[in-house]
């Protein structure tokens, strides 16, 4: 059964829909990215699986269920959802900022226990950032607090990450470590819905694209198959060749900066 | 954390036994000690049994219920300025942000000019107080694009037009004796507080301060952005709305106590961020000792430093302007 079904949904902000009748589905342990151009819907589309949305019409399922008719908290302890533009406030203690990860699993007057340290803790140690655990959350980087995120959502004990552009903003080698950290995760049976503008990021670790644009579904499938030089353009109306590299993996190169003319031959890129 | 908690408090009761010994009247430390004895233990360790009931009449009669007024007040309006502070995200907010002073004073100034009785002052307050919040609420949900920033707009359009309404009636007022009645209360003092009053409403505060100390973890989440904190389980309508409600309640409740005591829910927060650092759930609790502590201090020197009495709100704000400067010198390396 699929993990999410997206039925007929269509969601307008003002007056034009920013997404117009969508149906689609997603598969448990998998990664899917959405892609698609600035104002696409991309993140509307996210923000309402997780249920913060109310659609005009259609709905979510989790697993059958409407997610507008589970609580807040039950949602919570299934989908994890980190958002793009992440307001920092207060410096609070890593640590914290993680342990607020098990709120979803408290009453409502609560205070933390050791066990709900020693969860925060675990999950650090898990993306290797222990060390972070007493620096202030507003002084790290941006690639550590991506992390700090993921770890937060782990100490949530969600299974379901949804993130919004996890790489905006991260220097290159901070890109790589959170793709591989994701794809690790994903590996031992977490599922990923993600958003990203790149797409080589795609090609790297997802496992199935849906492509939108102008609030509509253009592509959906496996990665390989949904990302080529037509569909790229159909998105993005510029030119990009998707270049096979001899182990099979793919990348994308723009023609406008750097034509290739017979892009089958290439086999080695330096 | 933990410890600077248990220091405060102990400071705070080191605070309440010196003022309860300092006054026009002083009493020894020992007399206190005979005193407690006697009053607490049915002890009788004084030589002249009269000695016993004058100290009664001073220490519970008449310093007893402003220590406890001070001692609430300054808590309240402290707590009271922290949540809103770490809600809104914004180091300049203080508890009359949404407009419960404003309204309180109009209020209050409509209960001295119509009603003359000292009840209807209080009610007056503690009902404006509250109408000018839900005017700030209302005028927030005009536009739902930012609705942080709609509802600080939306306090400041409340307590400007609630001035405004104060000077209607100052004007309107008996210049003889309601006006200086209004403007010497709007100064703030607790001089006036009485037994009934301060007994009536400790349990209300208490039990305002002591939700907000439970809710405090919130204040972290919520900090974090609205859909964050959704997406962690918590209700944040609710939540926010609790807390706003809470906050004004007690503010408004302070009011009924002694008036317009400024500056003390701006400035104690800053302090215990200083010295705790910015988590709500340890910052609350050391926002109401500290805040205690000051308007303990302040009201002290309000009765001792001249041989008349002025208003607390003086000494607050007088301390307060240039602790006031201080910070935004301390603002350049960011307040958070």
């Amino acid at each position: 059964m699929a993990l999410f079904t997206v039925e007929h949904l269509t969601y307008c902000y003002t007056h034009n829909p920013v997404l117009q009748d969508i149906s689609v589905s997603f598969e448990p342990g998998m990664i899917t990215a959405l892609l698609g151009p600035n104002g696409s819907g991309k993140t509307t589309l996210l923000k309402l699986i997780v249920g913060l949305y109310r659609p005009q019409r259609g709905r979510v399922l989790l697993e059958g269920h409407p997610v507008l008719s589970i609580s807040p908290k039950q949602l919570a302890r299934r989908i994890a959802y980190v958002p793009q533009s992440h307001r920092l406030s207060f410096g609070y203690r890593v640590l914290d900022v993680v342990m607020m990860g098990r709120i979803p699993h408290k009453p409502f007057f609560f205070r933390y226990t050791d066990k709900d340290e020693q969860a925060a803790l675990d999950a650090l140690k898990r993306l290797s950032i222990l060390h972070l655990k007493e620096r202030p959350y507003t002084k790290i980087s941006g690639g550590e607090r991506q992390m700090v995120l993921i770890a937060r959502a782990l100490t949530q004990g969600a299974d379901i990450f949804i993130m919004d552009e996890p790489a905006n903003g991260l220097d290159y080698g901070n890109q790589i470590r959170l793709l591989a950290c994701i794809a690790d995760l994903a590996d031992s049976g977490y599922t990923f819905i993600k958003t990203t503008h790149f797409p080589d990021h795609a090609l790297w670790i997802s496992d199935r694209v849906v492509m939108l644009k102008e609030g509509k579904i253009i592509g959906d499938g496996p990665t390989t198959e949904v990302i080529n030089r037509a569909s790229l353009y159909d998105t993005y109306n510029t030119h990009v060749d998707v270049i096979e590299l001899n182990d099979g993996g793919r990348i994308c190169v723009p023609e406008e900066l750097h034509p290739v003319n017979d892009h089958k031959k290439v086999a080695v890129v330096f | 954390m933990k410890k600077s908690i248990f220091i405060l408090i102990i400071v705070l009761g080191l605070t309440v036994l010196i003022s309860m010994c300092m006054g026009k009247y002083p009493v020894s430390a020992r007399d206190l000690v005979y005193f407690i004895k006697q009053h607490i233990f049915g002890q009788r360790p004084f030589n002249d049994p009269q000695q016993y009931d004058i100290l009664k009449n001073i220490l519970i009669n008449i310093r007893l219920p402003r220590i406890i007024a001070a001692i609430l007040i300054g808590a309240a309006l402290s707590v009271s300025g922290a949540t809103f502070q770490s809600m809104f995200i914004n180091p300049l907010v203080s508890p009359g942000l949404l407009g419960v002073l404003a309204g309180a004073s109009f209020g209050a100034a409509l209960g001295m000019t119509l009603a003359k009785s000292w009840i209807m002052v209080q009610v007056g307050a503690f009902i404006f107080g509250l109408i000018a919040v839900a005017a700030a609420l209302g005028l927030s949900m005009l536009n739902k694009n930012d609705r942080l920033l709609m509802l600080i707009l939306g306090g400041i359009i409340s307590s400007a037009l609630f001035t405004s309404l104060l000077s209607v009636i100052k004007y309107l007022a008996d210049p003889y004796d309601q006006l200086p009645a209004i403007v010497y209360w709007l100064m703030g003092s607790i001089s006036a507080v009485d037994n009934a009053t301060v007994f009536f409403l400790c349990g209300p505060i208490a039990v305002g301060i002591f939700i907000l100390l439970f809710l405090s973890g919130y204040l972290n989440v919520l900090s974090m952005g609205d859909e964050e904190a959704r997406s962690l389980g918590v209700n944040v309508l609710f939540l926010r709305s609790c807390f706003i409600l809470l906050a004004t309640i007690i503010s408004a409740f302070t009011v009924v106590l002694g008036g317009m005591i400024g500056w003390v829910g701006l400035l104690i927060p800053h302090v215990a961020r200083m010295i705790v650092g910015p988590d709500n759930r340890i910052l609350l609790p050391v926002s109401a000792l500290v805040g205690a502590i000051y308007l303990l201090i302040a009201d002290d020197m309000a009765r001792l430093l001249f041989s008349v009495e002025i208003p607390i709100g003086i000494i607050t704000s007088l301390i307060g302007i240039p602790f006031f400067a201080f910070l935004l010198h301390r603002a350049k390396k960011g307040w958070n």
